[in-house]
This record gives structure tokens, sequence and C-alpha cells, in this order.
């Protein structure tokens, strides 16, 4: 049983980052640890998605270095489907990769202007400001 | 891969994360988020996702690292939590 568990401690890390960035996200008052735990939650998913692919038993990065009975010039290259990682995952988590940081500098950008509206950065002194001022 | 490096890697990346959602200084805050993205590299590296290793190396860990610290020094540097 303990084995099991041990064997499998990348998914654990995973969870455990899941959480950490939710509650970054719904537990933090300041706007940057919120898009801080944003940033932690993506990439747990990503995380995630990586760890699937992985195999065991000698597999190696997913680069096809030809064989031997392709050299003959005939018959198709055979490809031990076992011996590469699976890169299905890895092309996913590339584009990913690269709409979370969109998504953080469009998040960053907003949160320049909310800052030079309201002076602050904290969510319940913004939530204050509203409420006083009606706006 | 060896599975005392990976084991040592997790921990580290939780380490990074919480330190990363507790520290009340922003700036050092989102200096630790960019060194939790390198470790997260490196973990990939290890699982043989080569490209996604230098993608968030360079994406998440380079250019994400410098648009907060820019966003951080355009607005207020303490935090209150």
């Amino acid at each position: 049983m303990l084995e099991y568990i041990i064997s499998k401690y990348n998914f654990w890390v995973y969870v455990i980052l899941l959480l950490i960035g939710l509650y970054a996200m719904v537990g933090k008052k300041n706007l940057v640890k919120k898009l801080i735990g944003m940033n932690i939650f993506q990439s747990a998913v990503i995380l995630f998605y990586v760890s699937i692919g992985v195999k065991k038993g000698g597999a190696t990065v997913p680069i096809f270095l030809g064989n031997a009975h392709a050299a003959h010039g005939h018959g198709h290259a055979i490809i031990d489907v076992a011996s590469y990682i699976n890169p299905l995952p890895h092309v996913l988590m590339l584009t990913a990769i690269v709409v979370s940081i969109a998504t953080t500098g469009v998040a960053l950008a907003v949160l320049i202007l909310i800052f030079r509206r309201y002076k602050t950065l904290e969510l319940d002194e913004i939530m204050k400001i509203r409420k006083e001022t009606g706006v | 891969m060896i599975w005392q490096l990976d084991l040592i890697l997790c921990i580290f990346i939780v380490i990074c994360a919480v330190a990363a959602i507790t520290i009340k200084d922003l700036l050092a805050a989102v200096i630790i988020l960019g060194a939790y993205s390198f470790f997260m590299c490196i973990l990939y590296t290890g699982m043989g996702a080569v490209d996604v290793a230098f993608t968030e190396a360079s994406v998440s860990a380079g250019v994400g690292t410098v648009l907060f610290v820019a966003a951080v020094s355009k607005t207020k540097r303490r935090s209150k939590d």
C-alpha cells in the first residue's frame, strides 16, 4: 500500500499544487497574489498532463532514429511504440503554456488599470471604495 | 529518471509554491514564482518532455517573470496578506 502511494507521487504533488493555487485564488485578498495562485493552478494541470505521457521501461524522448529495416530502400519503417514517450500531451501542453502567459499578461494590464483608478490592490479596500462612492 | 532527484524536485516545487503565496513582499513572491517555474522545467526534462521544458523555461519563467516584475514596479510592492 505504501509502495503504491509512493510510486504515484507525481500525482500527489499535482493535487497539492492544484489546492495551493485554488486557496491563493479564493483566500488571498491581494490581486497579485490571486494571479500568482492562478499561475500555480495552471502549471499544476500542465504537470498532470505531462505525467500522463511518461512510460516506464526504457522509453526515450520521442525522436525517430530510423531502423535497420528501412535502410534497404523498400518496406516501411517499423516504429516500436513502446520505446517512445507519448508525445501527444506534450504538444497540447505547449499550447497551454503559451495561453497561460497570454492570460497573465492581460490580467496584469487590467491590474495596472485598477491600481490607477483605486490606488490600491487589496480587494477589500477596493470594495469599500466602490461601496462608499457608488461607482 | 532517478527517483530521489525527482522526489527532491517535487518537494522544492511545493515549498516554492507555498512561499510564493505567503510572502508579503510582492517582488520576492514573483521571483520565487520564477524559481518555481525553473524547478518545474527540470522536472519536465526528467520526464522526457524536452520541448515542454524549454517552452516553460523561456516563456513561463522568462517572459512571465519579466511581466510580473514590470507590473509590480508600476503598482505597490507591499501586500497585506
